[in-house]
C-alpha cells in the first residue's frame, strides 16, 4: 500500500483522511512494515465503508487486514440506528459467526508426545471435516427452531457439554434477538446434515502446546502455563450462515436504491437498521450466530470424547469462545456519550478490556481472552483485551494472521503431500481429506502472525498472553 | 467456452468466456468447480436442472452460481458440465455431475457463496463474452 496519503497518528495507528464520499476517516492499526505489505484494495475498501450512512467515528482496519469483498477482512465499523445507520450483510460476510474456541486439557506436552499419532487419527475419525462430510445430528423443524434460538445453550441442554461452558462464550452462548422466521427454507435445508461439522478451507481443529507465556497474570487468570496442552477449534455457522449471507446480500443489493443508499460497491449491500429488511437480516444473522455457537459446542463434545478415548478421565474446560464475523448491538462511549451501536466485525475479534461488564468475573481484572488463529506450521496466540480498547476501535482486535498470497499462488508454490511430510518432520501432524487443501493453507501463504499480534499489542488493542505451537491439526 | 481462476487475496476469482453470454456463464461455473477440485475428475453421470431470473446480467451470474452452490451443498454433488440458455435475464440450465467421493475427488475447499466483488458480465472488444466474480471459500 502506498502510505503517502496516510497521516501517522502513532507508531501503530494510521489515518486515511476523510475525502470524497467518506463520512468519517479511516484508521488502520499496523506497523509500517505490515501497512506497506497491505494491498491497495484495503485502503479502497476502508474508504468505501467510511461512506456508508450512519457510520460512527471511523472505519477501522486491524493489523491483519487484507483485501476482502465489500469490507476488508479485518474491518470494523459501528453504525447508529438513530442516525440513519445501516446493517450490512456484506459487512458480516457469508461465514456468519465464524470463530475460535480454545479448551484447556490439564495435560502436559510429555503426556501427549508419545500418543500424538493416535490422537491425530482418533480426532480425524471423530471430527467430520471437509466438503461432503456430514454430522450425526438431524433436527426436525422444532429442533431447528430451538437450535437457532438457543445456540450453545440449546446444545448443552441436548447433552453436548456442560453449563459451565456457557459462561466462557460471548453472550453466554446465546445471542438474543434471533428470529428463525427470518431464516429461509433454503438455509434450513442447507444446514440439515451440517450440524457438528468443521467445514473446509481455513477451518481446523488443532491440538497445541503453550510454548511461551508473555503475561503471567493474565495467563494465570486464563488457567494457562507453559507446556500445557490445549485444543482450539476454528469454524462457523456452516451452510445455514452461508445461505443467509447469500439471501440477504441479494435482497439488500436490490433494495438499496429505494432506500436512498448509493453503494460504492455492491458487496457493501446494506439496509437501514430501522427498516423492515434491516430488522429481518438482524433476526436471521443472530440465528446464524446461534447456529455457529451450537456447532462449536457440538464439536467440543466430539473433541472431548476423542481425548477421553486416549486419556481416560481427561476434562476439557472451555477457556473462551470468540466470533469474528458478526454484527453485534453494543453500548459504547463516544465523545463522552453512551450510544447503542451496531458494531460490524468482519475478520476481527471483540476484545473487551479489563472491567467490562460482559466479562466473566474471573477475567474481569485482565480483560477478555482474544483467540488468534495461526496457520498450520506457525503459531496461534491468546491475547487479552487491553484497557481503553473500547475507545480505540469499539473494543476490537485482529483475528488471525491474514493471507499473504492467493490460494492459486500457494498451490503453485507448494505440494500438499510434501508439506505434510515436512511438517511431520517438525513434529506437527496434519490430517486432512485433501492434499491440495493443505497446500492452499500452507503456513507461508499467511502473514507472519507474530508481527500481527505484536502490532495489536503495541497499538493498545489486545496484549500478548501466550503463544500456542501446533502439534496436531485436523484440516477441513 | 473457456474458464480460469484469478487471484484474490482472501478468496478466489472465477472467470468464464465464450462466444455467447451463456457460454461465459458455463465457463464461470466450470471455474468455480475448479476451486473445489479438478473438473476432469468429475464424471457427468447425474443431471440436475436449474432455473433463475434477475433484473440484470450481473445479478443473474451471481444467482446462477449461488444456485449451483446450493445444489452442490444439499445434494452433496460436484458438477463438471453445464448446458446454459439465457433469454431476457432468465436462465435455464442442466448441470451434469456426480456425488462427492472424498477419496477420489480430494475436494480442497468448499465454496460458501458467490460475491459481488469483481463482478462483471460484458461483451469484450473481440466480441467474446466475459463473466466473472469472486467466490468466498
Amino acid at each position: 500500500m502506498n502510505i503517502s496519503r496516510l497521516k501517522r497518528r502513532g507508531n501503530f495507528e494510521w489515518e486515511l483522511p476523510a475525502a470524497g464520499r467518506m463520512r468519517v476517516p479511516g484508521v488502520i492499526f499496523a506497523s509500517r512494515e505490515l501497512l506497506e505489505a497491505m494491498d491497495e484494495k484495503v485502503a479502497e475498501q476502508v474508504a468505501n465503508v467510511a461512506s456508508l450512512p450512519g457510520i460512527v467515528t471511523a472505519s477501522y482496519a486491524m493489523p491483519d487486514a487484507h483485501w476482502g469483498y465489500g469490507f476488508p477482512i479485518g474491518g470494523v465499523a459501528a453504525f447508529d440506528a438513530e442516525d440513519g445507520g445501516v446493517v450490512s450483510a456484506g459487512g458480516v460476510g457469508f461465514d456468519i459467526s465464524c470463530g475460535v474456541r480454545t479448551l484447556r486439557t490439564g495435560l502436559k506436552l510429555a503426556d501427549v508426545e508419545a500418543r500424538k499419532a493416535r490422537l491425530a487419527d482418533v480426532l480425524f475419525a471423530r471430527i467430520p471435516a471437509g466438503i461432503g462430510s456430514t454430522g450425526s445430528i438431524r433436527l426436525d423443524a422444532r429442533g431447528m427452531e430451538a437450535m437457532l434460538k438457543g445456540g450453545a445453550r440449546w446444545a448443552v441442554q441436548a447433552g453436548y457439554g456442560s453449563a459451565a461452558d456457557l459462561a466462557h462464550i460471548e453472550e453466554q452462548g446465546r445471542v438474543a434477538g434471533a428470529d428463525p422466521a427470518c431464516v429461509s427454507e433454503l438455509a434450513r435445508k442447507r444446514q440439515r446434515d451440517e450440524l457438528g461439522t468443521l467445514g473446509s478451507g481455513n477451518h481446523y481443529l488443532e491440538v497445541q502446546v503453550v510454548s511461551e507465556i508473555f503475561d503471567a497474570d493474565a495467563a494465570h487468570a486464563y488457567g494457562l502455563a507453559a507446556g500445557d496442552i490445549v485444543v482450539s477449534i476454528h469454524c462457523g455457522s456452516r451452510g445455514l450462515g452461508h445461505q443467509i449471507g447469500t439471501d440477504y446480500l441479494r435482497e439488500m443489493v436490490m433494495a438499496a436504491p429505494a432506500a436512498g443508499i448509493a453503494l460504492p460497491d455492491r458487496e457493501l449491500a446494506c439496509a437501514p437498521i430501522k427498516s423492515a429488511l434491516g430488522q429481518r437480516y438482524l433476526g436471521a444473522m443472530r440465528a446464524a450466530i446461534n447456529c455457529a455457537l451450537a456447532n462449536r459446542q457440538i464439536l467440543t463434545h466430539l473433541a472431548r470424547e476423542a481425548l477421553a478415548e486416549i486419556f481416560p478421565g481427561v476434562r476439557l474446560p472451555l477457556l473462551y469462545d470468540v466470533s469474528h464475523n458478526t454484527c453485534k448491538e453494543e453500548a459504547h462511549m463516544v465523545a463522552g456519550h453512551k450510544r447503542h451501536l451496531f458494531v460490524h466485525r468482519k475478520g476481527a475479534t471483540r476484545a473487551f478490556g479489563p472491567g467490562h461488564a460482559e466479562l466473566p468475573r474471573e477475567f474481569a481484572a485482565v480483560g477478555q481472552p482474544v483467540l488468534i488463529g495461526g496457520s498450520m506450521g506457525t503459531a496461534s496466540y491468546i491475547l487479552a483485551g487491553a484497557a481503553g480498547t473500547e475507545e480505540r476501535a469499539f473494543g476490537s482486535a485482529c483475528h488471525g494472521a491474514g493471507r499473504a498470497m492467493s490460494r492459486h499462488e500457494a498451490t503453485r508454490r507448494w505440494n500438499g503431500r510434501t508439506l505434510i511430510d515436512d511438517l511431520a518432520a517438525r513434529g506437527i501432524l496434519i490430517r486432512s481429506p485433501s492434499w491440495r487443501g493443505v497446500a492452499e493453507e500452507a503456513p507461508l501463504a499467511y502473514k507472519d502472525v507474530g508481527a500481527v499480534v505484536d502490532a495489536s499489542d503495541h497499538a493498545g488493542l489486545a496484549g500478548k498472553v501466550a503463544r500456542l505451537a501446533p502439534l496436531v491439526c485436523i484440516k477441513g | 467456452m473457456e474458464w480460469q481462476t484469478f487471484a484474490h487475496e482472501a478468496d478466489v476469482g472465477i472467470r468464464g468466456s465464450g462466444p455467447t453470454m451463456a457460454d461465459a456463464f458455463a465457463g464461470a461455473a466450470t471455474a468455480m468447480t475448479s476451486v473445489i477440485c479438478d473438473p476432469d475428475r468429475i464424471e457427468d453421470r447425474v443431471a440436475v436442472t436449474l432455473e433463475c431470473a434477475a433484473p440484470d446480467d450481473e445479478l443473474l451470474l451471481v444467482d446462477w452460481l449461488n444456485a449451483l452452490i446450493y445444489e452442490m451443498a444439499t445434494r452433496r454433488m460436484l458438477f463438471s458440465r453445464f448446458d446454459v440458455a439465457i433469454a431476457d435475464h432468465h436462465l435455464t440450465a442442466t448441470a451434469w455431475g456426480e456425488p462427492i467421493e472424498i477419496s477420489r475427488h480430494h475436494p480442497a475447499a468448499e465454496v460458501k457463496g458467490a460475491s459481488y466483488c469483481e463482478l462483471a458480465v460484458r461483451r469484450q472488444a473481440d466480441g467474446q463474452w466475459l463473466a466473472q466474480c469472486v467466490v468466498d471459500v
